[in-house]
């Protein structure tokens, strides 16, 4: 025990002592969540509209208030003809141009349909389609409310709730894909340099000579960057609720038990990766392009995983952090329980023991 | 005749097809220093692995210290110290952590730790540098430390693994005055190395060429046997005719 707290130890001067390491385990987690929090936003303030009416008469002017007065449009600009559009848009100055077509309100009148177009920059295709949304929403109000006044049925309307997350915030959406991408980044990639820096510079050679056993030696080496990601995981889960309002709905213990267990998977693919390495570079590389990127892209952060194309929906299953994901989802935001989650537990065990008896093979055939 | 340390019977190792060491027999006493020479791929690491436990053998026996090497991999371990070709002491800690961390680790207490690390850093000067990280002392130094590292839980064997690579024949011959001082004490030094001139301090020296030692005697009387004037010369007419060199 002794020499395993020797050990330990010594494994912290090393992080302590490299000041990237430092940087990376302690500044990464933080510096992440305030960007993806602040930054990246699919909501938008303030969307830039130009008008350009070719009918001008009571009813355009009437929409065209209601849409400015909701707040998140603002008038741009006032345009004259068809041509000036294009300009508009080029200069990067505008997000919408709305089209009302001549005799609007006569149409609208005569035969209860008029046609008004909303032009949206598709350069920017998220962008364009939340504010399409919008502007649809705004005008559905507009027409409502023209009806109600008038005494005629409205017809079918179809009322949206978003569960869970009411206002559609992106930072509840970010902050589990960030703590899975997060502890892959600090388990896997972190322990495998340390393993790999270790048979570099021979000192691992040193370490199997002296009377320290293999699993000791592996140990010893995983027990700080186990402490160093459990202290992550507090971190962004404290910065969400704290800054950002993301709750925890579910058990919190719950939550940190799953997070320890999705720690041993990307801990026991780290050792993996060191494994059948013996280079810093490689390991290095393995990790980010094996590991972060499908952890990134395939696990269902950014992209939801149910509208891939079936051969990636295939090999979004091997990755850990999407199970992970699952798991921390449905705790955080949902509340749920270990009872709908205990297949994707089961998932990340499985993985586990998988890897971790895949190294200790490896590890042993080196030796023979 | 003096304790057998080393006592190899027909030590082989075979990767596949390819037989790294074959069928080697040989004798080491307590408090000789061995020199084991050979040109690179000639199998001298692999038999080093062998023997301190990190390989297994494929045929043959051998015993360590008076432990076999196949069922006692463990007590040899405990027994024997070992200093790799690279230099192998943690570079981003000060020289009295490194001491600290390998006490530790061969279950030294606090105390001896302590004690035993005021001494070596005053036999070796590095007083003033004792929290010195490792990286900012010369390659001399941080030789000559390892090698004090090696012999920290007093082993009766030692394997040294072309301990002096890259420094100057002024740090070399300092860096040897040490081993004959381990020896001296009774240690067994058990050394390999490419520079001739060190071949010249060993007691014994073999030489490994193919997988099978060729030549082992003392340098006085193999440059006897095989009329060479100096230990380069034998070396050279010895290994030229291997059919495998390089790695």
């Amino acid at each position: 025990m002794k020499r395993f707290i020797g050990f330990v130890r010594k494994e912290f001067f090393h992080i302590m002592r490299d000041r990237r390491t430092a940087a990376i385990l302690f500044g990464m987690p933080v510096l992440q969540l305030l960007l993806f929090g602040f930054a990246i936003r699919n909501e938008i303030s303030e969307v830039r509209t130009g008008i350009l009416d070719l009918s001008h008469d009571v009813v355009t002017k009437k929409l065209t208030d209601k849409i400015f007065s909701s707040g998140t449009f603002v008038a741009s600009a006032v345009l004259n003809s068809g041509k000036e559009i294009g300009k508009a848009f080029a200069s990067g100055k505008m997000n919408e141009v709305i089209v009302f077509e001549p005799g609007f309100a006569g149409k609208l009148q005569r035969d209860g349909t008029a046609q008004m177009q909303v032009i949206t920059d598709g350069s920017d295709p998220n962008v364009s389609r939340i504010v399409t949304g919008y502007t649809e929403s705004v005008v559905r109000d507009f027409l409502r409310e023209k009806s109600n006044a008038a005494g005629a049925p409205v017809g079918v309307e179809a009322v949206p709730v978003m569960k869970f997350n009411p206002a559609l915030k992106s930072v509840y959406l970010f902050v589990p894909g960030l703590m899975a991408m997060i502890l892959m980044l600090v388990s896997a990639l972190m322990t495998s340099i340390s393993i790999t820096r270790e048979k570099e510079t021979g000192t691992m050679e040193l370490l199997l000579v002296s009377s320290l056993k293999p699993i000791q030696i592996i140990v010893g080496k995983v027990v700080p960057y186990l402490l160093l990601s459990f202290v992550n995981v507090l971190t962004v889960v404290g910065l969400a609720f704290f800054v950002f309002g993301v709750p925890c709905r579910g058990s919190l213990a719950l939550l940190l038990a799953e997070s320890l267990l999705f720690i041993m998977t990307a801990l026991s693919l780290g050792i993996f990766i060191s494994s059948i390495t013996n280079s810093q570079q490689v390991a290095m590389m393995i990790s980010l392009a094996g590991l972060l990127m499908p952890t990134v892209l395939l696990s269902g952060f950014i992209f939801p995983v149910a509208s891939m194309p079936l051969p990636l929906q295939a090999i979004s299953n091997i990755i850990p952090a999407r199970w992970y994901l699952v798991i921390v989802r449905a705790i955080m935001l949902k509340g749920a329980g270990i009872a709908v989650l205990w297949k994707e537990t089961l998932v990340l065990m499985f993985m586990s023991l998988l890897f971790m008896t895949a190294s200790v093979r490896k590890f042993s055939e080196r030796l023979q | 005749m003096a304790e057998q340390v080393i006592h190899t019977e027909k030590l082989t190792k075979r990767f596949g097809n390819f037989t790294a060491v074959d069928e080697i027999s040989f004798s080491v006493s307590a408090g000789e220093i061995f020199g084991f020479l050979g040109a690179n791929g000639a199998g001298k690491t692999t038999a080093m692995k062998m023997l301190t436990g990190l390989l297994a053998p494929s045929s043959g026996s051998a015993t360590v210290a008076g432990f076999d090497i196949y069922r006692q991999t463990e007590a040899i371990k405990r027994n024997i110290g070992y200093m790799s070709q690279r230099f192998s002491l943690y570079d981003d800690l000060t020289a009295r952590e490194n001491i600290r961390f390998f006490g530790g680790i061969y279950g030294l207490d606090n105390a001896t730790i302590r004690e035993k690390c005021d001494r070596m850093l005053h036999v070796l000067d590095l007083v003033k540098e004792g929290n010195t990280r490792l990286s900012a002392l010369p390659l001399g130094w941080k030789q000559k430390l390892a090698f004090s590292v090696a012999l920290l839980h007093e082993p009766k064997l030692v394997f040294l693994d072309e301990p002096t690579g890259g420094v100057d024949p002024v740090t070399r011959r300092r860096f040897w005055d040490l081993i004959y001082q381990a020896a001296a004490n009774g240690v067994t030094v058990f050394v390999t190395t490419h520079y001739m001139d060190e071949a010249e301090y060993c007691d014994r020296v073999s030489i490994m060429v193919d997988g099978k030692i060729a030549a082992l005697d003392t340098p006085e009387e193999l440059k006897r046997t095989f009329g060479s004037a100096t230990m380069n010369e034998l070396f050279i007419q010895l290994a030229r005719p291997a059919k495998r060199s390089g790695q």
